[in-house]
């Protein structure tokens, strides 16, 4: 420990990242990722003095190394469209650092007068091209992400032969399939970064103008919730819950044709569909799945930010427990149908009645002009999840599985998933040097090193799991305008300074001050959720309390009476999903999963976003 | 024409008749809401008072010597005009009026009632004289209610309202005055409810404001009571904070009066509404606004009764004075385009409204 501490003594700031050590059995993580992704001490005054935040959204858990690659991808291609393409004047986008394995954020603020008039002029005439186009370009857009996809499912990814086939001489194709192996995985990283700039096209946009509405509400009607404000633009029919939708008509269908008791509980997918088949009803709903399945299958059990959140496709059992769950709902005599025609009647009277409380004419025609600006992006910023987050990602976790079996048949990993304990440039190189191996016939250096790294990170990456990772570091920002730091994160000023208060003393009060997601109030006992397997344990009756929900929990919904999240602000997708089940969320805690212990009676007011530990 | 008209014939078109306070719970019992049961003692009683007295000369001419700066002179003229009403006799058919009507608000035994006045000039939107003229609390019996009537005559000539009357450029003119007689709520809970932020004029809120017991320390400050700050439009409790209260007023109905009584002791820290309540008394509150069209001041009580939506009572409310003849402040500027405020907002050169303390 270095003799003097950025924040020994002080309350108005956070730890310092270089205070803080790797816990015991974790010494050595920093070489599983990039050097660029560390801090270090060349940067530490720097780093020391801007704000960090941890990324638990998509990452409540140590990376694993190669899924850094997601991080890094987003890390250029958000920053580069904020800076370089649109010139954004609400700062210098989003850095990011590695600690201990977790991923931490933060705002780079924009402050010289000279550099924001600049970006201003540039600002108007780029986003002014878009948000006059944008229903077109939304277009453009979802059949240039269909595309990548496809390109992605469509790679080759081949072991290499003993012998190379004669055609290779015949068609004089003067290239072995050592140079295809590379090459496939080079176009993998390719067709993964050209997604993430397609990921930040129009999202960027979406949220500047989300953020830009809800800031106009709170200037005319100060203290007005968030989630006041985003049930003003709610999306509908949100294609984030369309999984979810095929998943409810296969149960009403299940129900109609007599075979939900087929999917009994501890009944495998594959038996499952065994007995569907030997009835003619049984045959009718299989053809209702296969219809689907594709696409609406590749849904992943979690953010989709980590190769373990694997998709309904590759595992049936998970949407076949939730037509489990809602046929027994049907079957009760319950509705199972989402109150959509409620969410838009809610929408245009909660707009009006603001809009007639307005000043004057000229707040009327800002308020309209920003409010429809927020309702035309809503559907791409709610519904490009889909295809980026699952469809993309999990399509790219698979064929990533395929390099390791070529892997583990040249005897450098023993298990195929074990590649995603390499990052994303070791692949490259290991995989370079297979096919040195395979060309000179010599063992490669590969098959003596990784077994026994791979096993190594196993221990550290387990050590760093156990690690309590701060929500904050560093030095608190003096204002936080990010678009989206502020509406998908949650992480206002007041947020911050609420986790300066707890990160002092953690003991500071019974209740846990988030932002209220979705209305309501409930009382019940507290279920801690780390995991997407955990999500098993969780009780009828229950409150949920996890880093994030995922979209794809989504029937977890209808079991728990409350949910209660670390992070998160009111436009993330769990927030979304409480909204349209009815269910009362608190976001953006910071502390919620450390702080509250399974079992502990709680009451939720999604109303105000305090979660109340009673017992 | 009357001397007396029961609330619920008072009408907006005959404010010189029965001042703005009748004339508004009038309206508000036309539209279903729940007003104690009364009636205003007109403006023609008071000019058949003052005539048949012959003390309308007197006030005519000690009335324009008032200025606006001169306290003591307003503290002389207002004794002497005071005194001579207040010992000048009512009229046997003004009386007879008063009691045949106060009779009809309680058959059997007599109501207890507030008597409160009601100047044509108060509660019109370009002035207010709220606390100019006074009000009698926990009056019973015939002689009671007139001679307090006769009283809220009277207090047309405190110093405060000749002195205001002078700054408003009214000393020449002749004020009249309507008397409203209302039953009084056995209140366990009462406060004030104003549809709109008092401390900034946001329209888009409710304050509300509860002690234990009826209003009247609320109302003239010696309580700090609770108070809330509620979204119009979802209702929602955005702010709330909640006071101490060690006396509270309660209306004793055997002895016809108001007393102070200790609050005890595990209500003194206490809400004096739950949640619902309060959200119930702002819903009220905004539908009494739409019914009148402008922003209110209004006072309620909850009487008996379980539940409390079935219990309120409004008392009185006035159309809200000091924010709403404002000229409303813009939140934005008017600008081109959706991007100029994209531009702006990034900037942070919004400025909100001032936070309520």
């Amino acid at each position: 420990m270095p003799p003097h501490t950025m924040s020994e003594g002080r309350t108005d700031r956070f730890h310092s990242p270089f205070e803080l050590t790797a816990p015991p059995g974790a010494e050595g993580w920093e070489r599983m990722y990039p050097y660029y992704y560390l801090f270090s001490e060349d940067r530490r005054h720097l780093d020391e003095g801007k704000f960090w935040f941890l990324e638990s959204m998509y990452n409540p858990a140590p990376m694993d190394p190669f899924d850094a690659i997601m991080a890094e991808a987003w890390w250029v291609a958000q920053n580069a469209f904020s800076t370089r393409v649109w010139r954004l004047p609400h700062g210098l986008g989003i850095d990011h650092r590695v600690l201990n394995g977790y991923l931490y954020v933060g705002p780079t603020l924009l402050t010289d007068r000279a550099a924001l008039a600049a970006c201003a002029v540039d600002f108007r005439r780029r986003a002014g091209h878009y948000y006059d186009h944008w229903d077109e370009i939304y277009e453009e857009w979802t059949t240039k992400a269909r595309a990548c996809i496809e390109e992605l499912r469509a790679i080759q990814v081949r072991d290499l032969p003993a012998v190379e086939d004669e055609r290779v001489v015949t068609e004089r194709r003067g290239i072995a399939s050592s140079y295809d192996l590379v090459a496939a995985y080079r176009s993998l990283v390719d067709n993964n970064t050209r997604m993430a700039y397609h990921h930040f096209e129009l999202l960027t946009l979406g949220y500047v103008a989300l953020y830009t509405f809800q800031e106009l509400c709170r200037a005319a009607f100060p203290g007005i919730q968030d989630l006041t404000v985003a049930r003003m633009v709610a999306g509908i029919n949100v294609l984030l819950l369309r999984p979810d939708d095929e998943v409810r008509a296969l149960a009403k269908l299940a129900v109609e044709l007599g075979v939900a008791d087929l999917f009994a509980e501890g009944v495998a997918p594959g038996d499952v569909l065994a007995a569907l088949e030997a009835t003619p009803e049984g045959l009718r709903w299989i053809e209702a799945l296969t219809k689907a399945r594709e696409p609406w299958f590749w849904y992943c059990t979690g953010s989709g930010a980590s190769h373990k959140n694997r998709a309904w496709n590759d595992d049936l059992s998970v949407p076949f427990g939730n037509v489990r769950e809602y046929a027994r709902k049907l079957q009760a005599g319950q509705s199972i149908d989402r109150p959509v025609d409620e969410v838009l009647a809610e929408r245009e009277r909660l707009t009006a009645e603001y809009r007639a409380l307005l000043p004057t004419d000229s707040d009327r025609r800002a308020f309209d002009a920003l409010g429809d600006l927020a309702r035309m992006v809503v559907p791409f910023v709610e519904n490009h999840n889909f295809f980026v987050e699952h469809w993309h990602r999990a399509t790219l976790w698979n064929k990533m599985r395929e390099f390791g079996e070529i892997f583990v048949a040249h005897g450098f990993l023993a298990d195929a998933e074990d590649v995603f304990l390499m990052n994303r440039w070791e692949v490259e190189q290991a995989l370079f040097e297979l096919t040195a191996g395979w060309a000179t016939g010599m063992p490669a250096r590969g098959r003596a090193f990784w077994p026994g790294e791979i096993q190594a990170r196993k221990g550290i990456l387990d050590a760093l799991r156990r690690w309590s990772a701060p929500p904050a570091l560093g030095t608190p920002p003096v204002t936080v305008k990010d678009p989206f730091i502020v509406m998908l994160w949650g992480v206002t000023h007041e947020r911050i300074l609420n986790w300066l208060g707890r990160t002092h003393d953690e003991t500071a009060s019974t209740v846990v001050r988030g932002a209220g997601a979705s209305a309501g109030v409930a009382e019940g006992d507290a279920r801690v959720v780390e995991t997407f397997e955990a999500l098993a344990s969780v009780c009828d009756g229950e409150i949920l309390v996890c880093p994030i929900a995922a979209p794809s929990w989504a029937p977890v919904f209808t079991r728990v009476r409350a949910a209660v999240s670390d992070i998160g602000g009111i436009m993330s997708h769990a927030a979304v999903v409480a909204r349209e089940y009815g269910v009362p969320a608190v976001v953006g805690t910071g502390f919620g999963t450390r702080v509250i212990k399974t079992g502990q009676r709680l009451r939720v007011n999604g109303n105000d976003g305090t979660v109340t530990i009673l017992s | 024409m009357s001397y007396t008209v029961d609330f619920r014939d008072c009408e907006d078109a005959a404010r010189a008749l029965v001042g703005g306070k009748c004339a508004s719970l009038g309206g508000l019992l036309r539209a279903g809401f729940a007003v104690p049961p009364g009636f205003a003692v007109t403006t023609r009683a008071y000019d058949e008072f003052l005539t048949q007295t012959g003390l309308r000369e007197l006030v005519r001419a000690r009335q324009g010597a008032v200025t606006a700066t001169d306290l003591r002179g307003a503290e002389a003229i207002g004794a002497e005009l005071r005194g001579a009403l207040d010992a000048a006799p009512v009229p046997p058919r003004i009386a007879e009026a008063i009691s045949i009507a106060y009779a009809a608000l309680s058959p059997g035994a007599p109501a207890t009632v507030a008597v409160r006045s009601s100047a044509t000039t108060e509660d019109l939107e370009d002035a207010s004289f709220a606390g100019q003229q006074e009000s009698y609390l926990g009056v019973r019996g015939t002689t009671g209610v007139v001679a307090a009537v006769r009283r809220c005559w009277a207090s047309l000539f405190t110093p405060q309202a000749l002195v205001y009357r002078a700054h408003m450029g009214l000393a020449d003119v002749e004020p009249r005055m309507s008397v409203g007689v209302q039953e009084m709520v056995d209140a366990r809970v009462a406060g004030v409810t104003f549809t709109l932020n008092p401390v900034n004029g946001d329209r888009s809120k409710i304050a509300v404001e509860v002690c234990w017991g009826l209003a009247q320390g609320l109302v003239n400050g010696e309580i700090t009571p609770d108070r809330y700050l509620v979204d119009k439009v979802t209702l929602g409790i955005l702010e709330r904070s909640i006071a101490s209260q060690d006396v509270e007023h309660r209306l004793d109905a055997t002895r016809g009066e108001v007393v102070g009584a200790p609050v005890p002791a595990e209500r003194r820290e206490a809400a004096c509404l739950t949640d619902e309540d309060v959200i119930e008394i702002a819903r009220l509150a905004k539908r009494l606004e739409r019914a009148q069209g402008r922003p209110l001041d209004i006072e309620w009580a909850v009487g008996p009764g379980p539940r409390v939506a079935d219990a309120v009572r409004f008392v009185q409310a006035r159309p809200e004075t000091v924010w709403s003849r404002r000229a409303p402040v813009p939140i934005v500027p008017p600008l081109a385009s959706p991007l100029d405020y994209i531009h702006l907002i990034a900037c942070g050169e919004l400025i909100a409204r001032a936070e309520d303390a």
